[in-house]
């Protein structure tokens, strides 16, 4: 029989293990950050890829020191929908005590946090949305924004269609996702092929929840477009990809949206078209190589473009704090808005524009290498070179101000 | 050329159908035989396509649509004889709880084993493209994919109509009290149900795969889809749930014709439409024990 003496040992020493890390933890006063990103959904596959991303950032800071002598202390958490995503980072910051918040894919949980962040007074560090709406009519004072803009992936998509002849006198079909994302790509979209001479003769939405595009697919065929463009988020682009590979329809096909993640998800032979991109593993610069290599060797794979965002957005925190010596919401943002550069791993160096608070830095768009080019299962994507070109400022492929106004 | 291409949609839609059948019919089964709503049913879908392509990692995409599907109904034998089983008798409430729990477990399970991130599948090469048929726009894949169910469907048909195994379960539908006092045991019967089932769903998991993308969510996209059709066939007749899934494949056709937005909501519309007019479904059975 277990004596009683034995109990409370063993019960002495699963409090002391249970209480240890609290005990550490207060004794350095880490930094606690707030990170809400989709876990689950639609979006969940990109938001694995953040997690990652963030979380080598902050072992990278730590072990190098921290920020000011004190350790990053990363809180990740699903945000699982728009409303869910507000209660989150309203109890994060109310009991976890953040700092500020970071984090986000889905445009819709992106503009319920930046309610809670300008609320409470605190900065949002806004990562991963990319609709044009949460840096033109609903933005704030107190949200950054990280991931490049619809208008900028139109750009970046559209400029390397426009060089291949295929906007200027072409008929255009599009295909849109039915929610605010969706809408917004659209939008930008049909201005690019307006700008540019192209017609666009149909412009159909479908639900976020359609796997099966076939009878789509016939109403392309029946259209005889010269060139479909795709507006649609999400896992919509690969199951439309796939199923436009299955079907073998001749017209070139295009879209202004498209993560990694989901073009990995294609499957060999299925890709095809013109596509934009905010950065991509084989970026052939210093940073991108090293941080590429890292990533390898820690998990295995390459990082997708949410791991690189994600990376780099905590160590622009990292770099505010530095420079800033505090973590008080109105310095930071007094930094933020003097237009200060941060390292991207690109070629060029990055800052948020003081007006709509949206990082300016360079895009790219890319192709499908031909067969038998591929060195391994990642490694199918044929990228251009940056936009725009060296000898132009970052700003013109962004919306100008009176595109996209924003009264803080 | 109005006429033609909404005709186009109508035969697309009847392919597509095929496929929602593929899932439904074995959901069907199981709740017309043993009066439980299967919500793990997708679960064993995403098996399927996780399973055959990881099978045909190493065995190529054949030896994967057919190895896997027996896989899944193997283990589709576990699941009756350990956990579906304590429920026929049951609280229907029990084994909706039950069985929706287990669908968030394998979902769950298969995001730590395969991680969330999407999976790629290629279908043969010489499986791509398209055929023309007449004036006919057909993918050459969804051809065979629409064989496979044929094929499928005759079987079972036969099994449940020319066999004694299926005079003993279409008794097992309507009066399972009169089959247990001539002395038949269901639960054997009911076993091989489930297995057919499930391994169904792992099949059409497996052939969709190519299609549309394999991720830890795809079996919950999937149930809803398959509920819809059970419901509109009705319950306990093998040809409502073919006419059903052919309905729905059709009406969403010729919706995303007309109202291309409305498409993946017209099969709710018409769920409503036909339980207004026909409470059973629309070739459904009165069953006593459901009444």
């Amino acid at each position: 029989m277990t004596n009683r003496r034995d109990i409370l040992k063993a019960g002495a020493a699963g409090a002391a293990a249970l209480g240890l890390p609290a005990i550490v933890r207060a004794q350095s006063s880490a930094i606690k950050i707030g990170h809400l990103t989709p876990l689950t959904g639609f979006l969940g596959a990109l938001g694995e890829y953040a997690v990652m991303g963030i979380k080598m950032a902050a072992e990278e800071i730590n072990a190098a020191g921290g920020v000011m002598g004190r350790q990053l202390d990363v809180i990740s958490e699903d945000s699982v929908n728009p409303a869910t995503a507000s209660t989150k980072a309203q109890r994060m910051l109310e009991q976890d005590k953040v700092e500020f918040l970071m984090g986000e894919i889905n445009s819709a949980s992106a503009q319920t946090i930046m309610q809670v962040a300008a609320r409470n007074k605190k900065l949002f560090l806004q990562i991963g949305a990319r609709s044009d709406v949460l840096r033109g009519k609903n933005c704030n004072r107190y949200t950054f924004h990280v991931d490049i803009p619809v208008t900028v992936m139109v750009n970046a998509a559209g400029q390397a269609l426009a060089r291949q002849g295929l906007i200027k006198g072409k008929r255009v079909f599009c295909l849109t996702s039915d929610y605010l994302f969706g809408h917004d790509l659209a939008k930008a979209a049909k201005n690019f092929i307006a700008a540019n001479g192209g017609t666009v003769i149909g412009d159909e939405l479908t639900a976020t929840d359609t796997t099966d595009f076939s009878p789509f697919l016939l109403k392309i065929r029946q259209a005889k477009p010269d060139l479909v463009a795709t507006n649609l988020g999400g896992n919509q682009v690969t199951n439309f990809v796939k199923q436009y590979s299955e079907f073998g329809l001749p017209y070139p096909v295009a879209g202004f949206n498209l993560n990694t993640a989901d073009a990995w998800a294609a499957g060999e032979g299925n890709l095809a078209g013109i596509w934009p991109t905010v950065w991509h593993h084989e970026l052939d610069t210093p940073g991108s190589k090293a941080f590429v290599a890292a990533f390898r060797k820690k998990y295995g794979k390459p990082p997708e473009n949410h791991a690189w965002i994600e990376y780099v957005s905590l160590k622009i925190m990292a770099q505010a704090m530095n420079a800033t010596k505090s973590t008080d919401t109105d310095k930071l943002i007094a930094y933020f808005e003097s237009q200060a550069e941060f390292d991207l791993l690109k070629g060029r160096k990055g800052y948020f524009r003081s007006w709509d608070h949206q990082l300016v830095q360079e895009a790219y768009s890319f192709t499908v290498k031909p067969k038998g080019r591929a060195k391994d299962k990642w490694d199918f994507l044929l990228f251009s070179a940056a936009v725009p070109a060296p000898n132009q400022p970052l700003e013109i492929i962004n919306p100008a101000k009176d595109q996209n106004a924003c009264n803080m | 050329m109005q006429l033609f291409f909404l005709l186009e949609q109508v035969v697309n839609g009847l392919v597509l159908g095929g496929y929602y059948l593929l899932i439904a019919l074995g959901l069907s089964l199981i709740f017309s035989v043993g009066g439980v709503v299967n919500l793990a049913h997708g679960a064993f879908y995403a098996l399927g396509a996780y399973a055959s392509l990881e099978i045909a990692r190493h065995l190529g995409f054949g030896a994967g649509a057919i190895l896997s599907p027996i896989a899944v109904a193997l283990l589709g034998i576990l699941f009756e004889r350990f956990i579906l089983r304590r429920f026929y008798t049951a609280d229907p409430i029990l084994s909706l709880l039950v069985t929706f729990g287990l669908a968030l477990v394998a979902e769950q399970a298969i995001r730590m084993i395969w991680g969330a991130a999407p999976l790629p599948a290629s279908m043969p090469a010489s499986f791509k493209g398209n055929v023309v048929l007449g004036d006919f726009l057909f993918s050459r894949y969804r051809l065979f994919l629409l064989a496979v169910v044929a094929a499928i469907l005759a079987g079972i048909w036969l099994l449940l109509h020319k066999t004694s195994f299926g005079r003993v379960v279409r008794a097992g539908i309507q009066r399972p009290d009169m089959v247990a006092a001539l002395g038949i045991r269901l639960q054997p019967y009911m076993t091989t149900i489930v297995m057919l089932g499930v391994g169904m769903a792992a099949l059409g998991g497996a052939l969709f795969a190519p299609i549309a993308m394999v991720h830890p969510a795809m079996g919950a996209e999937i149930i809803t889809v398959a509920f819809v059709v059970v419901v509109i066939g009705g319950l306990g007749s093998f040809w409502g749930v073919v006419l059903a899934a052919m309905l729905v494949g059709v009406v969403r056709g010729i919706t995303i014709h007309f109202v291309p937005a409305a498409g993946e909501a017209s099969m709710y519309v018409l769920m409503f439409l036909v339980l207004m007019f026909r409470p059973r479904g629309l070739l459904g059975e009165r069953i006593e024990k459901f009444e």
